[in-house]
C-alpha cells in the first residue's frame, strides 16, 4: 500500500519588539539572567498584564502578508500548565477567537508551485528558560525571555512532503524577516518549528495518527526530522503496526526522533478567557495604518524585479533575498540607468566582498552612488571592466569615490585614437618579425601585439578601440 | 466622643480648623487597637512606626494648608492588596514572608490623599470565605459578639471599623466580602461597578469579579472614600474610563419620587425572620423618604450561586497557579525534585478551603468538562447580569438584604461549605452582574447582633447609589449603639 504524509507545521516567531507583549521591560537578548524582569512578567501577585500595541501591528501585517481573514476583535486566553520558566502558572495566549485566520502563502519546490493554507495567527508571550548546572542537582531560572512577544502561525496540513514544509519554513521566514518584525534567528530561538506529522493511505481522506514533532532548530533539521518520521511512521504501518499519538523530539546528532511523551502524558491545558484583558478590537483606521505601511514583499518584489528590469528570476530571486539588498541594488541601477551591468556588479564583487567578510549589505562601505557611477564610467568607456575590477575592490576597502580611486592609480583609459593610433605604429616597427609572421596568417600573434600594447599603455588603452586599431593597422600591407 | 469613634468627614473637620492633628488622631486610634486588638484580631500586620511618620508629616501639610480630604486620616487595608515593603500575605501561609516591592493603585492614592496607613487586616486565605475562619493567621471576632465571627472575606477590614481600630479601611468584594461582613458589623460597605476601582496590586482571586471597595463609618465617608479610590488606571486593562463624579454631591441629595426596586427572588425561605423585618422596615423608610417601592424580578438570581462556585473557582485555580515555590513566598523544604517541590509547598502552603476550591475550579475548566461547566456558566451570568438590566429599566435602585442571617458563631458552618457559601446569596449576583451595590446599617436583631440592608444601583451608578444609601440613613436615624468591648 502506498502512503502519503500529512504534515501540518506550528511556527512561533518572536517579534521585534522593542518591549514585552503585556509590560515596558526590554526584549533584548543575551542580557544579564533577570535583569530584563519587572513584577508583571515575574507573575507577581495583584500584578496585571497591558497588552503592547506594536505586537498586534505585528501580527496584522503578517497576516495581511500570508493573506489572512482579519477578524475586528479577538481575545486573549489562559493556556494553564505548570513549569518554572512559567511564572504564573499559565501561558497568556489566544484561543478560541483568533485575530487572523484562512491565510494562505505559495512555495515551490522541485515538484512544482503549491499553496499552503494558513489556519491562524495568534499572539502569546513567550516562557523563560531553565538553566540546568551539570555539577549541581538545583536549576536555575532565567525570566528575560518571559513576555517576549511571539506570533504562532498555525499552518493548515497542507503539506505533503518534507521538502515542501522546509520552502513552505523558508517562506514564512523570509516574510517575517522582510517585514521587520521577526530576526529570524532559528539558533537563538526567534523562530522555531513543531510539526504535526501523519501517514494516511493514498486516496483516503480521513487522517491517520499523527505525532507531534519538536525541537527542530534549523530548516535542514526540520527536513531531515520529517523525512526520518515519515520513513518510521510508514515501517510502523507497513508491518502491520499502529503509529501512537504522542511527542516525538528530534535527535540532532543521533538523526532520529524519540518519544517525549505519549497522548496519556499530555497537558490539558484547561484554557478559558484571561479576565484580566479586554478584547482586542481593530478599526478601519488601525487597519488602513499597516496596509499603508507595508513593505513589497518578496515574491512581488521578484516578479516586478523581471519585469521592470528584464533580469533573470535567478537574479531576481538573489537580490531580492533581503530587503536592504534588494533597495541597494534598485538604487544602483536607478543612478546608473543600466539595471542588468547593475545586477552583475552588486551579484558579483560586491556580494562576494561581502561574503568574504561575513558582512551585510547594510554594512557595505560602497555606496550604491559610488558603484553606479563607476559602471557609468565603464559604459561611456572611461574605463575597462577590468579597470572596474579593480576599482570595485578600492571602493571596498578604501570607501572611497570612483573618481578618486581612478586618480590615485592614474587608471583613465586611454581612448585618444591618436595617442593609440602612434604607440601600436612603435609597437609594429619595433617588431617586424611577428608583424610579418601575421601577416602570413599566424592570427595567434594578435594577442601579442595586444599585450605589447597594453605594456606600453600600462594598461589604459580601451580594448575596443585597440582591437580595432590594430586590426586595422596590421591588415594595411605596407 | 473619642477621636477614634469619629468619621473621616468630623475628624477632616477638626483638623482643618487645628481643633485636632493627625498625630493626636493616630495616637486615639492605635491607643484603642492596644485596648481591643486582643479581642477582635482585626489585623495580620499593624504599621505602627510608619503611621505616625505619615501622620507627622501630614500635620506638616495641614500647617502648609495642603489638606486634602484624607490628609491625616488612619485607615486599615485588607491584605489582599499589595503594600511596597510591608507584608501583604493574603492571609496565606504561601504569602506568609512576601512583602511586594510595589503599591497596589489603590495605595498610592491612599498615600496621595495623605491617608495614614494603621496596618493590614484579616481575611479570608485568598478572599475565599465568609467569616475569616480560613485565614492561616486565626479567626477575626466580631465586635459585637466576640464569640461569633466578623464576615468575610474582608472580615478585619470591617472589625476594625466596627471596633473604631481605624476611621475607615479598604476591602475587597468578588462575591460579597465588602458587603456582607459590612452588614454583621454593622458598618457602611461599599462595592463599585467592576472596573470602578484599578485592580493594580488587589491579589487576584477571581479576576472578572474582583473589585475593591470601602468600609466605612456613614455614607459620606463612603462618598468620600470613593473619591479617592475611583478612576481609570492604564496598568488594569479592564479600569474604565468613564468619568467619576464628585460622589460626595450625591449625599443628602434626597429621593422623592424614586422608582426603588424590591426583587421577588431575594425575599425567600431561609431568611432570618429578624432580617426580613428589619429589611422590610427599610423599605418603609424609603418610602417615608419619598421613593415608590415596584416589584422587580432578578429570575436568574436562583442560579447565581452555582455560577459563582464555577467562575470564582476557574479563575481562582488559574490566579493561584503562580504560588509553586519558585520565585517567592512558602516553599516546602526538602524536596526531591521539582514535582515533589511543587506538592509539597502547595499542599502545605494553602489551606482547606483554598485547596478545594482550586480543585473545584481545575475541574470545572478540564477538558471535557469546560462546556458543561465554565462555558454554561459564563452563558447563565450574562443572564444574571441581563436580569438587572432589564430591571434597572424599572427602577432607579434595588434594595434586598445583604446577608440572609446575622453573625454567626465562629466554627458553626465551617463543617458546612455549602451553609457557608449561602451566606454571599443575596451578594454574589452583584459581582455577577458587575453593578455596583452597598450594605448600610438597617438595625439589630434582638440579641443586638447588627443587620444591613443592601442598595443596588446600574453600572457606574455610584452616585445613585450613595444618594439612596444616604437619604435612607438619614431617614431611618438607625439608633447608633457601640459594641461593647
Ligand atoms: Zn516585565
Amino acid at each position: 500500500m502506498e502512503f502519503e504524509p500529512v504534515i501540518g507545521l506550528e511556527v512561533h516567531a518572536q517579534l521585534l519588539t522593542d518591549t514585552k507583549i503585556f509590560c515596558g521591560c526590554s526584549t533584548r537578548f543575551g542580557a544579564e539572567p533577570n535583569s530584563h524582569t519587572c513584577p508583571v512578567c515575574l507573575g507577581m501577585p495583584g500584578v496585571l498584564p497591558v497588552l503592547n500595541k506594536k505586537v498586534v501591528d505585528y501580527l496584522l501585517k503578517m497576516a495581511m502578508a500570508t493573506h489572512c481573514t482579519i477578524n475586528r476583535e479577538s481575545s486573549f486566553a489562559r493556556k494553564n500548565y505548570f513549569y518554572p520558566d512559567l511564572p504564573k502558572g499559565y501561558q497568556i495566549s489566544q484561543y478560541a477567537e483568533p485575530p487572523a485566520e484562512h491565510g494562505w502563502v505559495d512555495i515551490e519546490t522541485e515538484a512544482g508551485k503549491r499553496r499552503i493554507g494558513i489556519t491562524r495567527i495568534h499572539m502569546e508571550e513567550d516562557a523563560g528558560k531553565l538553566i540546568h548546572d551539570e555539577n549541581s542537582p538545583s536549576s536555575y531560572v532565567d525570566l528575560n525571555r518571559t513576555g517576549v512577544p511571539l506570533i504562532e502561525i498555525v499552518g493548515d496540513p497542507d503539506i505533503r512532503t518534507a521538502e515542501e514544509a522546509a520552502a513552505y519554513l523558508k517562506r514564512l521566514h523570509e516574510i517575517l524577516v522582510y517585514l521587520e518584525i521577526c530576526d529570524g534567528n532559528m539558533e537563538e530561538g526567534s523562530f522555531r518549528c513543531d510539526a504535526n506529522i501523519s501517514l494516511r493511505p493514498v486516496g483516503q481522506k480521513a487522517f491517520g495518527t499523527r505525532a507531534e514533532l519538536k525541537n527542530m532548530n534549523s530548516f535542514r533539521n526540520v527536513q531531515r526530522g520529517l523525512e526520518y518520521e515519515i520513513k518510521r511512521q510508514q515501517y510502523i504501518l507497513e508491518s502491520g503496526g499502529v503509529v501512537v499519538q504522542e511527542t516525538r523530539l528530534w535527535d540532532d546528532a543521533a538523526g532520529v526522533t524519540k518519544s517525549m511523551r505519549s497522548k496519556e502524558e499530555a497537558h490539558d491545558y484547561r484554557y478559558f478567557p484571561e479576565p484580566d484583558l479586554v478584547p482586542v478590537h481593530v478599526d478601519d483606521k488601525w487597519l488602513e495604518e499597516i496596509r499603508s505601511a507595508m513593505p513589497e514583499l518578496p515574491l512581488e518584489k521578484r516578479e516586478r524585479f523581471v519585469s521592470q528590469y528584464q533580469i533573470s528570476p535567478y537574479d531576481a530571486g538573489v537580490l531580492t533575498s533581503g530587503r536592504a539588498l534588494a533597495d541597494y541594488f534598485e538604487e544602483v541601477a536607478r543612478l546608473s540607468g543600466q539595471p542588468k551591468a547593475a545586477a552583475n556588479w552588486v551579484m558579483g564583487d560586491i556580494l562576494r566582498l561581502l561574503n568574504e567578510d561575513k558582512k551585510t549589505v547594510v554594512e557595505c562601505p560602497v555606496t550604491p552612488t559610488n558603484l553606479a557611477r563607476m559602471i557609468t564610467l565603464i559604459q561611456d568607456g572611461t574605463i575597462s571592466g577590468k579597470m572596474a575590477k579593480d576599482i570595485s575592490e578600492a571602493m571596498y576597502t578604501t570607501g572611497k569615490t570612483p573618481g578618486e580611486i581612478i586618480e590615485e592609480k592614474g587608471l583613465v583609459q586611454i581612448t585618444d585614437e591618436n595617442a593609440l593610433a602612434a604607440a601600436l605604429s612603435e609597437i609594429l616597427a619595433k617588431n617586424p618579425d611577428q608583424v610579418a609572421q601575421y601577416r602570413a596568417g599566424k592570427d595567434k600573434l594578435f594577442g601579442f601585439f595586444v599585450g605589447q600594447a597594453m605594456k606600453a599603455t600600462r594598461g589604459k588603452a580601451n580594448p575596443q578601440m585597440l582591437n580595432d586599431l590594430l586590426k586595422k593597422m596590421l591588415s594595411n600591407q605596407e | 466622643m473619642e477621636l477614634h469613634q469619629l468619621t473621616i468627614h468630623e475628624l477632616s473637620e477638626k483638623l482643618r480648623s487645628k481643633e485636632t492633628s493627625s498625630e493626636e488622631i493616630t495616637a486615639s486610634t492605635f491607643g484603642r487597637i492596644d485596648a481591643v486588638e486582643k479581642d477582635v484580631h482585626a489585623y495580620i500586620t499593624l504599621m505602627k512606626e510608619t503611621a505616625f511618620a505619615e501622620a507627622k508629616r501630614a500635620d506638616e501639610a495641614i500647617k502648609k494648608g495642603e489638606c486634602g480630604v484624607l490628609t491625616g486620616i488612619p485607615i486599615a487595608l485588607k491584605d489582599i492588596v499589595c503594600t511596597k515593603g510591608t507584608l501583604t500575605t493574603c492571609g496565606s501561609r504561601m504569602l506568609s514572608n512576601f512583602i511586594p516591592p510595589y503599591d497596589a493603585a489603590v495605595i498610592e492614592k491612599l498615600r496621595a490623599a495623605g491617608a495614614v496607613f494603621t496596618g493590614k487586616t484579616n481575611m479570608d486565605e485568598f478572599a475565599m470565605g465568609s467569616s475569616t475562619e480560613t485565614s492561616f493567621y486565626g479567626t477575626s471576632r466580631n465586635p459585637w459578639d466576640l464569640e461569633r465571627i466578623p464576615g468575610g472575606s474582608s472580615g478585619g477590614s470591617a472589625a476594625a471599623v466596627a471596633a473604631d481600630e481605624c476611621i475607615a479601611s479598604i476591602g475587597s468584594d468578588t462575591g460579597g466580602s465588602i458587603r456582607q461582613p459590612a452588614a454583621l458589623c454593622g458598618v457602611v460597605g461599599l462595592k463599585p461597578t467592576y472596573g470602578r476601582v484599578s485592580r493594580f496590586g488587589l491579589i487576584a482571586f477571581a479576576s472578572s469579579l474582583d473589585q475593591i471597595g470601602p468600609f466605612t463609618k456613614d455614607v459620606e465617608d463612603a462618598a468620600i472614600m470613593m473619591n479617592v479610590l475611583a478612576g481609570y488606571d492604564n496598568r488594569d486593562s479592564t479600569s474604565s474610563i468613564e468619568e467619576v463624579p464628585d460622589y460626595r454631591q450625591f449625599i443628602g441629595k434626597g429621593i422623592e419620587g424614586w422608582a426603588v426596586g424590591i426583587p421577588r427572588e431575594f425575599f425567600v425561605g431561609g431568611l432570618d425572620p429578624e432580617v426580613e423585618k428589619a429589611v422590610r422596615q427599610a423599605v418603609k423608610t424609603v418610602e417615608e423618604a419619598g421613593a415608590r417601592c415596584v416589584e422587580v424580578s432578578l429570575p436568574h438570581t436562583e442560579y447565581s450561586l452555582a455560577v459563582y462556585y464555577i467562575v470564582a473557582p476557574a479563575e481562582a485555580s488559574s490566579n493561584l497557579a503562580r504560588y509553586d515555590g519558585v520565585k517567592y513566598g512558602f516553599r516546602a523544604p526538602e524536596s526531591r525534585d521539582l514535582l515533589d517541590m511543587y506538592k509539597k509547598t502547595r499542599s502545605a502552603g494553602f489551606g482547606t478551603e483554598v485547596k478545594r476550591r482550586i480543585m473545584l475550579g481545575t475541574y470545572a475548566l478540564s477538558s471535557g468538562y469546560y462546556d458543561a461547566y465554565y462555558k454554561k456558566a459564563s452563558q447563565v451570568r450574562s443572564l444574571i447580569k441581563r436580569d438587572f438590566d432589564e430591571a434597572f429599566t424599572m427602577c432607579d435602585a434595588i434594595i434586598t438584604p445583604t446577608t440572609p442571617t446575622p453573625a454567626f458563631r465562629i466554627g458553626e458552618k465551617t463543617g458546612d461549605p455549602m451553609q457557608m457559601y449561602l451566606s454571599d446569596l443575596f451578594t454574589i449576583s452583584t459581582n455577577m452582574a458587575g453593578i455596583p451595590g452597598i450594605s448600610v446599617p438597617c438595625g439589630y436583631s434582638a440579641s443586638g447582633l447588627p443587620i444591613g440592608v443592601q442598595f443596588l444601583a446600574a453600572h457606574f451608578q455610584e452616585g445613585r447609589l450613595l444618594q439612596i444609601a444616604s437619604a435612607y440613613e438619614k431617614q431611618a436615624n438607625i439608633e447608633k449603639r457601640r459594641p461593647n468591648l
